[in-house]
């Protein structure tokens, strides 16, 4: 997030799109509805009649997948009706004049048709953003779990730059992480594209730094691999997996295939608190420590850098996982692992990133920073691009067009599918699932159906239906609601009793490979 | 909003309080200045995040050329103001209004596991000596112990009609748009209201639970281990769920984790928590856990093993594969749910181990 979640009450305009904010982060909505109460307008662009869409003064049912379009033509009556900010543009942007070019066809017509919604609401919805006084973008994975996700969030983006909604308090934008560390492992550097701190591996400076620091005299320049790639190279060059706390079988798209993936390896180490349907899979299976039994750090959203701390030992034998990875290491012969702590480990990190440079395990204690801390005494940096961008580059406008998903209806297919979370569940339940009491509010998956799409498809209110897409089917009880819009459909992936992960995964984004988990079109016939 | 605990104004308005001047910032209650200066005026209805309610009465004060004490959470400060916060008589109408408030309840001792500030009541009848009993006047308030949901317990014998609850579930919760009718606790404390909290728009955040001053609304999960002899230990850590970062004070027994309670300076939250934060703990201690390394075996079950087997095996599989395939047939996948020194020590185990980038989080599922 650019701005901090205390900031949430501060816009007078708060532009949601692709968000299920009471359900995913209902503290964060808290705030948001604080910035209601204070007469801030808001308006929601979302396929379904979210808890968060009723709270909406606009709220645009777009059809999945559309963003692109709706966020064009936005841009296009910005610029069209002279909304801009134009010395903000003149100061701290780039390349303003071809995106402007750009946008000329654009029209909310166009948009309109292709996402469904009246051009009327659309030109409403720029108006209201670019006359705010402090304009807030909120967004979650209904933004990036797309073959566009790229470009939806650039087009957020050039949406900031034209009314310079950005790096003031109130503004910016905000993207709600989704787990609870998620954050945290970029800013570690387990991505394949950066060291710790986000520093590319592609650079030759850092590469110089980290085959030191690392005593690694091979280290590869470059050449990443995303885990897509690697699941599909799987038993044809990638050969031998760890996997960390994750269950990919049931959270990643196209079950079937990474299932095959994952049985086509040599060697399969996974590390997990239960034996999940991933572990199943393993030759060897080692077991973490539990949060509440282990000390350490997370990040959230707001890249506020908090303590962990353990309240209870760990269950059997288990270890945390800084010292599982490290055993490993040095079992074979891997130098740099001799931690005794879990603080040693995170001061490792910090004196490695320089933007937790100013950090160590003692000052983090209460959570008051939030990164870049780039040396010691520095307070931390609540609200990102206050005076510049990164690097001090200018903002520059990105050139974006709409594409279709990856797969789109058509008569064998003919409904779209899209997917998220519930409130009471988390990911794939291996977690609340396992919370006595949850089951009392949540007990089992279902589709959520408009009624009368039900009525026209013959599908009965707790009935079952045979949901099925190109790659696998499920079948699951119907569940008809107003809140979903006629033709589409919505359910979560939180039981892996009822895989919706078989069905998903058309696509990916070409630069981040990010699956496309919220469009997917399927067929339905009573079951 | 509310101003920094410490915050001190070198100029401006002043008002005198017990003798002290101080200097307050326009806006400011009597109650926020008087706290600045450590003055301990006691309140029931008044919760530091929502906005002052004025029902409880406990935090009147005298002030000087008004005849009636004011209630000092809703009145306003004014320069030259001169407020005595417990003279006797004050102090005497306080412990009137504590012994009419605890005779009608049953219980003013409840467990501290019921809820964060579910001592509040007990603690000044305790101080103002307002024993149970004197006032035998009618209960108010109906329990519904009938809701069989298994984290919120309802007695409203022990409500003392604060309003806390229905206050932080509109304000806190902010559920403007419902009707607060059909909502928090407003008809049901005042009617009698048959329903079960599931059937209403309740989300089960537990915050109504946090601010009750008596225990009339309790953590009905954390009383589940009320017997354990055990003192209750609190550790302040993040929740495990969402990317909020909510902060929390895990309450143990032991080595039981019993129940969680919002920290109410959490810098992410600010005492806020939602259902997965408040109530769903309880997965760590549960028996499915692994409890030792597995090694699979050629029939494909698994076989418990001591870590120094596990770990030789685990290893071995990676040297073979890189002896066999080359140092770029490794691949690591690091969580995005364990701390940051799982996700580190992952990258390095592969940048150091194998020397490449075969490396990569969930962020993309
Ligand atoms: S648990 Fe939360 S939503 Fe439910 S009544 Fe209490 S405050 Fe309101
Ligand atoms: S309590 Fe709820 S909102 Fe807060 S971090 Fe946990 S899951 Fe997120
Ligand atoms: S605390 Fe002021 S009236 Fe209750």
């Amino acid at each position: 997030m650019s701005n901090p979640l205390k900031d949430m009450d501060k816009p007078d305009t708060i532009f949601a799109i692709g968000t299920n904010m009471t359900e995913c982060h209902p503290v964060a909505a808290t705030g948001l509805k604080k910035a209601l109460k204070k007469g801030a307008k808001l308006v929601v662009a979302d396929p379904r009649k979210t808890r968060l869409a009723e709270l909406a003064h606009l709220h645009l049912p777009i059809r999945v997948g559309s963003d692109v379009a709706l966020l064009l033509a936005m841009a296009h009556v910005i610029v069209s009706e002279d909304l801009i900010d134009g010395q903000f543009i003149n100061e701290r942007t780039e390349g303003f004049e071809q995106f402007q070019s750009h946008l000329a066809e654009f029209t909310p017509e166009w948009a309109s048709k292709i996402c469904e919604v009246p051009a009327e609401d659309i030109r409403t919805a720029a108006l209201w953003y670019s006359q705010a006084e402090r304009g807030a973008i909120y967004y979650t994975l209904g933004i990036t779990e797309h073959i566009c996700g790229v470009d939806n969030v650039q087009s957020l983006c050039n949406l900031a730059l034209l009314t310079g909604n950005l790096g003031k308090e109130g503004t910016g934008i905000n993207p709600m992480r989704g787990q609870n560390n998620i954050q945290g492992a970029g800013d570690c550097g387990a991505v394949p594209a950066n060291y710790p701190g986000f520093q590319p591996v592609e650079d030759p400076q850092f590469h110089e730094k980290f085959k030191n620091a690392y005593n690694q005299p091979e280290l590869d320049l470059g050449q990443s691999m995303t885990k897509v790639t690697a699941l599909n190279l799987a038993g044809d060059g990638i050969h031998a997996m760890l996997i960390d706390g994750e269950n990919t079988v049931v959270t990643d798209p196209d079950r079937n295939h990474c299932q095959r993936a994952l049985e086509s390896l040599d060697h399969l180490v996974v590390i997990d608190i239960f034996l999940t349907e991933t572990a199943q899979l393993a030759d060897v299976v080692l077991p973490a420590s539990a949060w509440g039994e282990t000390d350490g750090v997370q990040a959230n959203t707001e890249r506020r850098v908090q303590r962990l701390r353990a309240a209870v030992t760990p269950h059997g034998d288990s270890k945390p996982d800084w010292w599982i990875i490290s055993q490993i290491a040095r079992e074979l012969g891997v130098t740099g692992f001799d931690y005794q702590s879990a603080k040693d480990v995170f001061n490792e990190l910090c004196s490695l990133s320089p933007i937790y440079a100013g950090l160590n395990w003692d000052n983090i204690g209460d959570g008051n920073y939030q990164w870049p801390v780039p040396e010691e005494g520095h307070p931390g940096t609540p609200i990102l691009h206050e005076d510049e961008f990164k690097d001090a580059k200018p903002g520059l406008f990105k050139i974006i067009g709409y594409r279709d998903p990856a797969e789109v209806i058509d008569e064998k297919y003919p409904v779209w599918l899209t997917t998220g979370r519930r409130l009471q569940a988390y990911h794939t339940r291996t977690q609340t699932g396992r919370a006595s009491g949850i089951d009392y509010l949540l007990s089992e998956e279902t589709l959520e159906v408009h009624p009368e799409d039900a009525k026209q498809w013959e599908l009965q209110d707790g009935g079952f239906v045979r949901m099925a897409s190109r790659r696998g089917e499920v079948i699951l009880k119907v569940e008809t609601t107003t809140r979903s819009p006629r033709g589409t459909v919505f359910t979560s992936f939180s039981f892996a009793e009822t895989n919706i992960n078989v069905l998903t995964g058309s696509g990916y984004d070409p630069i981040t490979q990010t699956a496309e988990l919220k469009v997917c079109p399927v067929s339905l016939t009573p079951a | 909003m509310i101003n920094e605990p410490n915050s001190t104004f070198a100029s401006g308005p002043s008002i005198k309080i017990d003798g002290e001047t101080i200097f307050f910032s326009e806006g400011e209650t009597i109650y926020e200045v008087a706290k600045r200066l450590q003055k301990n005026i006691p309140t029931l209805c008044y919760d530091e995040r929502l906005e002052a309610f004025g029902g409880c009465r406990l935090c009147v004060v005298s002030v000087e050329g008004i005849r009636n004490p004011v209630a000092s959470c809703t009145t306003k400060a004014t320069d030259g103001m001169v407020v005595q916060t417990a003279p006797p008589e004050i102090e005497k109408m306080r412990r009137t209004l504590l012994e009419l408030v605890s005779s009608e309840n049953r219980d003013t001792q409840p467990n501290p596991l019921s809820g964060f500030a579910s001592q509040e009541l007990s603690a000044l009848v305790n101080k103002y000596g307002a024993r149970n009993g004197r006032f035998q006047g009618a209960k108010s308030g109906t329990s519904n112990f009938k809701d069989a949901n298994p984290f919120i317990l309802r007695d409203y014998e022990q409500c003392i009609s604060c309003y806390r609850c229905v206050r932080v579930c509109a304000e806190q919760e902010g559920d403007y748009a419902i009707s607060v009718a059909n909502r928090g606790f407003k008809t049901q404390i005042t009617t009698e209201f048959d329903h079960d909290l599931r059937d209403s728009d309740c989300t089960f955040c537990g915050q109504c639970v946090q601010t009750c001053p008596t225990g009339a609304l309790a953590d009905k999960k954390a009383l589940r281990s009320a017997e354990l002899p055990e003192e209750i230990k609190k550790t302040r850590t993040v929740c495990p769920y969402c990317a909020v970062g909510c902060s929390i004070d895990l309450m143990t027994k032991g080595n039981k984790i019993v129940g969680a309670q919002p920290a109410m300076k959490g810098p992410a939250n600010k005492g806020a928590l939602c259902i997965k934060g408040q109530f769903t703990f309880d997965f760590i201690q549960h028996e499915d856990r692994l409890k030792k390394p597995l090694i699979k075996q050629a029939d494909g079950t698994f076989k418990e093993v001591e870590w120094d087997e596990a770990l030789k095996a685990a290893a071995k599989g990676f040297a073979r594969a890189k002896a066999k395939y080359g140092r770029h047939s490794v691949y690591g996948i690091a969580s995005g749910r364990a701390p940051h020194e799982a996700a580190y020590t992952m990258q390095k185990f592969i940048r150091a181990g194998f020397g490449t980038h075969h490396i990569d989080n969930c962020s993309r599922a």
